[in-house]
C-alpha cells in the first residue's frame, strides 16, 4: 500500500497577484487506482475574502473543512465582525497543531485578501505555517506544478493573467501525475468579487 | 461524555481523538507524509559582553525543500532568542507557546526574563513527552547573570558551552568552530565566525541551504540580520517571459460571486463554452 496522503489523490495550487489572489485545484476523488467521482470540491470559501484549499484524504477533508466553518460561525456570532485572512491563518495552524499526535491527513493552503493585500499561507499536516512564498502546491501532483510554477510564474500579475498561469500550471502539473487531474476549478478572488472557472482537461 | 470532552477543550493542550484511527491505517500498512523538517545548520557562539546566533533558512519536507526562506531564529524573550532545529511545527508551535508564557511571567513579576528560567521550562515540558516533541534548540541571552548560550535537545537533556550547533548540519559547522573559536572574541569576530560555520552546513549537508540568518544580543540590545548573506539567488532572469493568451484556456462554465450585490451569475460569452 502507497502512502496515506496517496489513497485519494489530488493537487491545489495557489498564487499571488497584484491585489488579487488564486487558487486552482483538481476535481479528481479516487480510491487508489479507482476514480469515485470527477467533481469533488477541494476549495471552499470560508467568508467573503478568504478561501480555503485542501488536499491529502478526502474523508479529513470534508471534517476539517467543517471543523473551519465551526470556527468561523462561532467566531462571527461571539464577535460580531468578520475574521481577518491572517487571524485565519494562524486559526487553521493551531488547529492543525492540536492535533500533533493524531494528526489530520490535509495540507491545507489558505489564501485571502487583507486591505487589499494578498495572504497565501501552507502547512504541513501537523501545523507549519509557511508564508512568505509567492505561490503554493499541495497535494500528489504538488511536486510537478511546483516546475510548472517556477517557470510560468512573475511577480504582480493582474487578475486575468494570474487565471491563465494557475490554470496552465496546474494542467501541467495534474498531467504528470496519475492521481490527480479529471479536470480543474480556478478561483479567482479580488476586492469586488470572486470568478470561479471550469477548466476543460484531458479526461484521464 | 458530552461534559468530558468539552472539559478537555478548554483544559487546552493536545487532541488525542485521531490517534487511535491513525495508529489502525498504520497497521494496515499506509505510510505517513513525511512532517516538514527543518535539516538546518544552527550554530551559537558567546563572545565578550554577549551572544551570537546563527542559523541557515532551508526547511525540507522528505527531499523536497518545502521553503526556501524560512525563519529559524525565534524570539522568545526581548533578551534572549533561539536558534531551532527539528520538526517546523514544534519548533514554531512550542517558541510561540513559550513567549506567550514568559511574557506573562514578565507582566506578573515586572522582571527581565532569565536564560536559565527558559531551560528549566523547556526541558521540564520536553523530559514527559519522550523526545516526540521534535525540538533541539540552542537558546542564548543576555541577561542579570550576563551572557549565556545553552542547548536542549529534544529528549529534555541541555549543556551550557561557549560554542554550539545542532541540525543535520551541526558536524560541518562544528568543525568551523572548533578550530576557529576563542574565548575572547569581539562582536564581529563572534558573527563572522558564526556565518563561516553556517556556511560549512550550507556547502556540506543536503538538509541545510539557501541563506544565512544572524542575531547578536548584547545588554544593550539585539541586532537581528535577516539574510546576512544570500548564497542561492536566482543566477540569471527569464529573458523571453511565458504570457499566455488572456481567455485561451478552454473553460466549461464560468461563474463570478460579485461581493456589493451578493449574487451569483454565469459568465461567458466571450469563451469557448464547450459541454
Amino acid at each position: 500500500m502507497s502512502g496515506i496522503f496517496e489513497y485519494n489523490g489530488g493537487s491545489i495550487v495557489g498564487m499571488k497577484g497584484k491585489n488579487c489572489i488564486a487558487m486552482a485545484c483538481d476535481r479528481r476523488f479516487g480510491q487508489q487506482m479507482s476514480t469515485i467521482t470527477t467533481n469533488y470540491q477541494k476549495v471552499f470559501k470560508i467568508q467573503d475574502n478568504i478561501l480555503l484549499a485542501l488536499s491529502g484524504l478526502n474523508t479529513d477533508i470534508h471534517t476539517f473543512y467543517a471543523l473551519m466553518e465551526k470556527e468561523i460561525n462561532l467566531y462571527n456570532l461571539k464577535e460580531n465582525r468578520k475574521m481577518k485572512p491572517t487571524t485565519f491563518a494562524n486559526l487553521v495552524a493551531s488547529a492543525l497543531y492540536e492535533r500533533r499526535f493524531g494528526p489530520f491527513f490535509v495540507t491545507p493552503i489558505v489564501a485571502g485578501l487583507e486591505n487589499g493585500k494578498p495572504i497565501l499561507a501552507t502547512y504541513d499536516s501537523i501545523g507549519c505555517k509557511s508564508d512568505l512564498d509567492d505561490f503554493q502546491v499541495g497535494g500528489t501532483g504538488g511536486n510537478y506544478i511546483y516546475g510548472a510554477c517556477e517557470a510560468f510564474f512573475k511577480p504582480d500579475m493582474n487578475p486575468e493573467e494570474l487565471e491563465e498561469v494557475i490554470g496552465q500550471s496546474l494542467v501541467s502539473g495534474c498531467d504528470r501525475d496519475a492521481l490527480s487531474g479529471w479536470g480543474g476549478v480556478v478561483y479567482v478572488l479580488t476586492e469586488q468579487k470572486l470568478t470561479v472557472k471550469i477548466l476543460k482537461t484531458k479526461q484521464t | 461524555m458530552q461534559y468530558f470532552d468539552n472539559y478537555l477543550q478548554s483544559k487546552g493542550g493536545y487532541d488525542y481523538t485521531n490517534a487511535k484511527r491513525n495508529e489502525l491505517m498504520k497497521a494496515q500498512g499506509f505510510k505517513e507524509m513525511p512532517f516538514t523538517k527543518t535539516g538546518t545548520t544552527i550554530v551559537g557562539v558567546l563572545f565578550d559582553g554577549g551572544v551570537v546566533m546563527a542559523a541557515d533558512t532551508r526547511a525540507t519536507a522528505g527531499s523536497i525543500v518545502a521553503d526556501k526562506n524560512c525563519e529559524k531564529l525565534h524570539t522568545l524573550a526581548p533578551n534572549i532568542w533561539a536558534a531551532g532545529a527539528g520538526t517546523a511545527a514544534d519548533l514554531h508551535h512550542q517558541c510561540a507557546h513559550f513567549n506567550a508564557k514568559l511574557k506573562l511571567q514578565r507582566l506578573n513579576l515586572n522582571r527581565q526574563s532569565r536564560v536559565n528560567e527558559v531551560i528549566t521550562k523547556l526541558t521540564s515540558k520536553l523530559f514527559p513527552y519522550r523526545g516526540q516533541i521534535g525540538v533541539a534548540l540552542i537558546i542564548g541571552g543576555v541577561d542579570c547573570n550576563g551572557p549565556q548560550l545553552a542547548s536542549v535537545s529534544p529528549h529534555g537533556n541541555y549543556v551550557y558551552h561557549p560554542f554550539q550547533s545542532m541540525g543535520s548540519g551541526s558536524l560541518a559547522a562544528l568543525g568551523i568552530l572548533e578550530a576557529k573559536f576563542q574565548d575572547g572574541l569581539t562582536k564581529q569576530q563572534a558573527i563572522d565566525l558564526a556565518i563561516e560555520a553556517i556556511e560549512a552546513g550550507i556547502f556540506h549537508d543536503m538538509g541545510s541551504g539557501s541563506n544565512v540568518d544572524v542575531v547578536a544580543i548584547t545588554k544593550e540590545g539585539v541586532d537581528y540580520r535577516r539574510n546576512i548573506r544570500q548564497y542561492n539567488a536566482k543566477s540569471h532572469q527569464k529573458q523571453i517571459p511565458y504570457p499566455f493568451p488572456i481567455n485561451n484556456t478552454p473553460a466549461l462554465r464560468k461563474y463570478e460571486f460579485n461581493f456589493e450585490k451578493q449574487e451569483l451569475t454565469e459568465v461567458g460569452q466571450e469563451m469557448e463554452i464547450v459541454e
